[in-house]
């Protein structure tokens, strides 16, 4: 909770006190007084520095986030259709990537120096290696340009509309960040498999003559669970830097997409209310994994 | 005992007919031809007898043991040998039967149950479960009411009681004894012929140490199981087994009765353990090992105790000894025949305690805190000058936290300790550069106690640098007479600690604390990371420097019997209070505080009933 | 009295090797000297580059888009520049910068990390907080956030990248720290009268020099991406000068008509990314003994396990 609010205040001064004046930033350095004197009252900039935290904290509660800089409609209007497209984004990719990542992770950790776990630790090398961009451009050459052209490669949705009337074009970004996140999290849950695997309670239990299939699924995994919860975890927090680049590969319409538009706009309450958005959702998955990871820890939960 | 006199030890297994287990020929490998870790071991087991297998860290004790029931370790392969179990080889069964054979008919208790209990599953359901995989074997007790009724039974033959409650737990919220009972409860809930049990008392206090062993040795004899005792400990093995077989370099080197082995060992390095045993009931001086064990590749042609030994003669180091017969054991060693079957001479130790008018170190109703957890309270300590004054204590008894009280190491405590005739500041940091030199420590562990990335010159280099006036040129003259006096060979300074044995480390460390001339030095359990020969040779180190340094020493152990080879007066902590202080031999004699009284009678002793001669 | 003989030393004790000659040996293995052949083409590429070019790199020589040919072996870009004379141009600002970064993120993470995890206490509290809240952002957004203010002055990217870095090392360290500083021979040296700052730089830092370099490694590779990520969202260096990431962005329109455009400049930066990566993991593995990188070990709480002796 501290932690959310210093990072509030963080973008906060970022925002509006860092550049010396914001209006400035805005308009250009030769503009004239009166216009900057104008937006300076818009943004409630003459007033003093805890006055303006509170507008912009109260404001962020309430609902009541300004109006855009650059088309002077509600920054809610223009955000809340990106809000939606990125969470489906992110959804999708987390649950797919997840699922993958855990399932891969643990089957390489039971078969750890099989074929199968030599051939992907090689593979997820490269693939933990490469920045999103390259995949993507990757993507887009194989599937919808240069060799085969079976999908859309990049998003025709204009700004305000939502991803769900052409799925297909979820297909390519989500794609991209699956290829990204997989290898990252498999390695991670690998790892964690591995440790339980060869702890000294796995082998008391092959000592006892408990079957193979007990052994993964009573005495391993149980063990391995609160890893993988941090595991999903960290995945999802990825994806959180991860859309930025992504949706603007694909031209997709998110959040991600609109960070960049609004930075190069100069459009200060909605870079404000993206960026908070983007790091409370950090904050909030952090304490979540945290908290159900503590919960499956029966030695972490119950004192002695 | 007195039957195993009768049926004199013929190792060679053929003879045993009526054998439970039969071991021939086995081979533990690296990989699947790298060097052996475990090669030609053969021994018998008959029902109702334990086997000792003894060895020090890196004999390969344990490969052996968890071989027995056809298991290695990650990256190890047995290679060959037989384990016949009532006639049927282990090793030749398919992963089915092996995995049936596993918990019901051999069965393993581990040597660390805190990590051997899955930390996830409730006791009650690990011992279940025990009962559950093997339920064609125990009967039905795949039914609840009828499984229930058996794991209640198998927990009260462990002396646990099995109300719901403790069922019910979780392995972190029981005791060590406990962990240990639980693991006992699932190795004998099958009723199996063969138990392994691998070092199950080492992290345990000497008297649950004590509970535990009566609790195997009853339930082997009742229910005529024969077991493998597998341990570092002559004493704790010496009252408990009827044959032992002593491991060195992953080879038995001498295998027959306990009485004869312990009476008249022959093979230099079981007469060398039996020397490096302390005596809680004579104050003798300890005669170690020097050197350590080879390690799996390094063994060379010749016998891998040639390097160690006393009687080697240059054949030793060439060629390999087979097993001989010789005087009712066998022995593997080449001169087998002209060392006397004889049990080798510990010269006494002198030096009795003198009442003092002064003290070097004096602490007065010191209490200390961990937060806000007191540890320590009303504490009284004197240490005369050239007096080794022992502080024993079981785990959890505050002996540690006094030390570094002393030391400067923790600072949350009261009351007043005074070095010297002046009173020290409560931590290391306030106190001056001539307190800090005059009073040195030796820690309990030389693996954590010197810096990896530096070498010996280095360590003891730095040393000298802060808290001595010494110049550059006079340092490492220093740095070498201090080296000598540890017995350590020049060659060491450009050596880091990992390519150290650990006797070695901490013969470093002492040198390190010797090197500024202290005039106290606390030693906090150093001896515990290391193994009995080589404890030896450091308590009798210490010893020396002592004497003829004329130090004051404060020796921090949980080890009665250790206290006789060195400490001159003893105190003797529990639970952070004074039980009882006085002259060693009173303590030992005639303990006046009972808690005193059961710990020395807990105390496990080298006991060699009806010597043969 | 065989406590009073001298020890003799084995023969077969090599002399230790050092730090050094970790990364030597992790060289030699298959994976170390594929990852280092890798970075080591692309590197070659990036420095020698600008001094071989065969085109100045914003001079239009050709068609915009136009196919390879004998002259213009990658063909042209959109405006009709010399497509291999701007990859040639175009990586060394990158190689600099994300060196840069990395040492920023390097060296501030293990000064907070270290002083954190061994003073404890309050400076541990505020350091840690920090980090957290930097943490919050992810660092794509925490360098747009600064940028946008700020202007897109590369000193300022770097530096940025470099903050950002930041409290990710220390998080790592400070985990490492704990683990060393609880062992005795800090104590000893705390009985000898060292003050805390001496206690760090000489007696805990040596211990770290195995997770350091990792983190490096896998710093170094998240610079880059994140450099060429930004670039390709055009925060950069200024518009007619060449970089991989710039040059993604701008010719991915004519992917149907010249691919090479930004084929190449995507493979230049995936062949160093993965052979940094591939190198440190070779490291990681000799160094280390594990195949697990510090994030992952401290994940399942072995770091200090992994460190040991």
């Amino acid at each position: 909770m501290l932690t959310l609010f210093l990072v509030s205040v963080v973008v906060f001064v970022a925002t509006e006190v860092l550049p010396g004046n914001a209006a400035f930033a805005i308009l250009g350095r030769n503009a004239s007084p009166v216009r900057v004197r104008a937006l300076e009252n818009q943004l409630h900039l003459n007033r003093g520095l805890f006055d303006q935290y509170w507008t912009w904290i109260s404001g962020l509660f309430e609902g009541r986030l300004g109006n855009s800089l650059v088309n002077s409609q509600s920054v809610w209007s223009l955000v809340e259709p990106r809000l939606v497209n990125s969470a489906i984004l992110v959804l999708v990719t987390g649950v797919i990537g997840s699922f993958l990542g855990v399932a891969l992770g643990a089957f390489a950790a039971l078969r750890k120096d099989g074929w199968f776990d030599r051939i992907s630790s090689v593979v997820l090398l490269a693939a933990t290696s490469l920045p999103e961009f390259v995949v993507a451009i990757g993507l887009i050459i194989l599937l919808a340009t240069v060799v085969f052209h079976v999908l859309p490669g990049v998003s025709l949705l204009a700004p305000g509309t939502y991803a769900w009337s052409e799925p297909q074009l979820l297909i390519l970004p989500v794609a991209t960040l699956v290829i990204v996140i997989v290898p990252y999290t498999m390695r991670m849950m690998r790892a964690a498999m591995i440790e339980a695997l060869e702890s000294d309670y796995v082998e008391m239990a092959q000592l006892k003559g408990v079957p193979e299939w007990r052994i993964v699924l009573v005495h391993a995994l149980p063990n391995a669970i609160a890893p993988t919860i941090q595991v999903i975890g960290l995945g999802f927090l990825y994806l959180a830097g991860g859309i930025v680049i992504v949706e603007n590969v694909f031209n997709f319409p998110g959040i991600g997409q609109g960070l960049v538009e609004a930075v190069n706009g100069r459009d200060i309450p909605t870079i404000q209310f993206i960026v908070v958005v983007l790091a409370a959702f950090y904050v909030v998955m952090n304490i979540l994994t945290d908290v159900i990871a503590l919960l499956a820890t029966p030695r972490r939960r119950i004192a002695r | 005992m007195s039957e195993v006199e009768g049926r004199v030890a013929q190792p060679s297994p053929t003879a045993r007919r009526e054998a439970r287990l039969e071991v021939t020929g086995l081979e533990v490998r690296v990989g699947r031809s790298g060097p052996d870790v475990v090669r030609d071991v053969s021994f018998a087991v008959q029902a109702g007898q334990v086997l000792g297998l003894v060895g020090e860290s890196g004999s390969g004790k344990t490969t052996v043991a968890l071989a027995l029931l056809g298991h290695t370790r990650r990256g190890l392969s047995i290679t060959a040998g037989q384990v016949l179990l009532d006639g049927t080889d282990l090793l030749a069964l398919n992963p089915r039967d092996l995995r049936a054979a596993r918990g019901a008919r051999v069965s393993y208790v581990p040597q660390d149950p805190s990590s051997a209990l899955n930390p996830t599953l409730r006791v009650g359901t690990q011992v279940r479960e025990a009962l559950q995989v093997h339920a064609d074997v125990v009967g039905n007790a795949g039914d609840a009411g009828d499984a229930g009724d058996r794991v209640a039974e198998v927990m009260r033959e462990v002396y646990l009681d099995p109300t719901p409650e403790l069922l019910h737990r979780y392995p972190h919220q029981l005791s060590g004894g406990q962990q240990q009972r639980i693991a006992l409860a699932m190795a004998f809930a099958c009723r199996p012929s063969l138990i392994v049990l691998d070092e199950p008392t080492t992290g345990l206090d000497v008297s649950t140490q004590r509970h535990v062993l009566e609790t195997v040795r009853g339930l082997c004899r009742s229910y005529g199981v024969a077991a493998v005792y597998v341990s570092h400990d002559l004493a704790v093995v010496s009252g408990l087994v009827s044959d032992v077989a002593v491991m060195y370099a992953g080879r038995v080197v001498e295998i027959g009765s306990t009485a004869r082995l312990f009476g008249e060992p022959v093979h230099p390095y079981t007469r060398g353990l039996l020397g490096a045993v302390p005596s809680p009931e004579r104050a003798e001086r300890l005669t170690g090992i020097d050197g350590q064990q080879p390690r799996p590749g390094r063994r060379g042609d010749g016998c891998s105790f040639a390097a160690r030994c006393e009687y080697a003669i240059d054949a030793c180091h060439t060629e390999a000894p087979e097993l001989l017969t010789v005087a009712s054991r066998s022995v593997r060693c080449l001169r087998a025949r002209d060392i006397p079957a004889t049990r080798p001479e510990r010269l006494p130790v002198t030096g009795l305690f003198v009442p003092a008018e002064t003290s070097v170190l004096s602490v007065r109703g010191v209490a200390a805190r961990y937060g806000s957890t007191p540890v320590l309270s009303g504490i009284d300590l004197e240490v005369p000058p050239h007096t080794c004054v022992a502080v024993v204590g079981e785990s959890g008894s505050g002996k540690t936290t006094l030390a570094r009280c002393v030391a400067g190491l923790h600072s949350n405590w009261t009351g007043e300790i005074t070095f010297q005739g002046t009173s020290l500041t409560h931590g290391a940091r306030q106190r001056d550069k001539s307190v800090l030199r005059r009073v040195q420590y030796i820690f309990q562990n030389p693996y954590t106690s010197l810096n990896p990335r530096k070498t010996v010159s280095q360590i003891i280099d730095q040393q000298l640098q802060q808290l001595t006036g010494l110049s550059r040129r006079e340092r490492p003259v220093r740095t070498a007479d201090v080296l000598q006096d540890v017995s350590l060979a020049p060659d060491v300074l450009s050596c880091y600690p990992d390519q150290l044995s650990g006797g070695e480390r901490q013969r470093v460390a002492i040198a390190r604390a010797l090197a500024v001339e202290p005039e106290l030095l606390i030693c906090d359990e150093v001896t515990s990371s290391l193994d009995v020969s080589v404890q030896a040779v450091i308590v009798e180190l210490l010893r020396r420097i002592q004497s003829e340094r004329h130090l004051a020493l404060v020796f921090i152990t949980h080890n009665l019997a250790l206290v006789r080879s060195i400490a001159q007066s003893a105190v003797v902590l529990r639970e952070g209070v004074v039980a009882e202080s006085g002259p060693v031999e009173q303590i030992l004699e005639h303990p006046a505080d009972p808690y005193t009284r059961r710990l020395v009678e807990d105390v496990p002793r080298l006991t060699v009933i009806g010597g043969l001669r | 009295m065989p406590s009073a003989r001298p020890l003799s030393r084995p023969r077969h004790r090599a002399r230790r090797r050092e730090r050094a000659s970790a990364l030597l040996t992790a060289a030699r293995t298959p994976r170390g000297a594929i990852g280092l052949t890798m970075a080591a083409v692309v590197v070659l590429a990036a420095v020698i580059g600008p001094l071989v070019a065969p085109q100045p790199a914003t001079a239009l020589v050709t068609l915009a888009f136009g196919k390879p040919s004998g002259q213009f072996w990658l063909g042209g870009d959109y405006l009709g520049r010399d497509v291999l004379s701007r990859v040639l141009d175009g990586g060394w600002v990158l190689l600099v910068m994300a060196v840069c970064a990395t040492a920023i993120g390097i060296a501030g993470g293990a000064l907070a990390g270290v002083s954190a995890a061994y003073l404890r206490g309050v400076s541990d509290g505020i350091i840690m907080r920090s980090a957290d809240v930097i943490l919050s952002f992810p660092q794509v957004v925490f360098a747009l956030l600064l940028l946008s203010l700020l202007g897109p002055k590369l000193w300022l990217i770097t530096l940025t990248v470099g903050v950002s870095h930041a409290p990710q090392v220390a998080r790592v360290l400070r985990a490492a720290t704990l683990d060393v500083s609880e062992r005795d021979f800090v104590r000893a040296a705390e009985l000898q009268g060292m003050r805390p700052g001496k206690v760090m730089v000489k007696e805990i830092l040596p211990n770290l020099v195995s997770p350091l370099m990792v983190e490096t490694g896998l710093r170094l590779t998240y610079s880059i991406t994140i450099f060429a990520g930004l670039a390709f969202l055009g925060f950069g260096q200024a518009p007619p000068a060449a970089t991989w990431g710039t040059m993604i962005y701008e010719n991915r329109i004519g992917l149907s008509q010249n691919p090479w455009a930004v084929i190449v400049p995507a493979a230049l930066i995936a062949l160093l990314t993965i052979g940094i990566n591939t190198y440190t993991d070779a490291f990681a593995r000799v160094a280390i003994g594990a195949d697990r990188r510090p994030e992952e070990a401290a994940l399942i709480g072995n770091l200090g396990q992994e460190l040991g002796g």
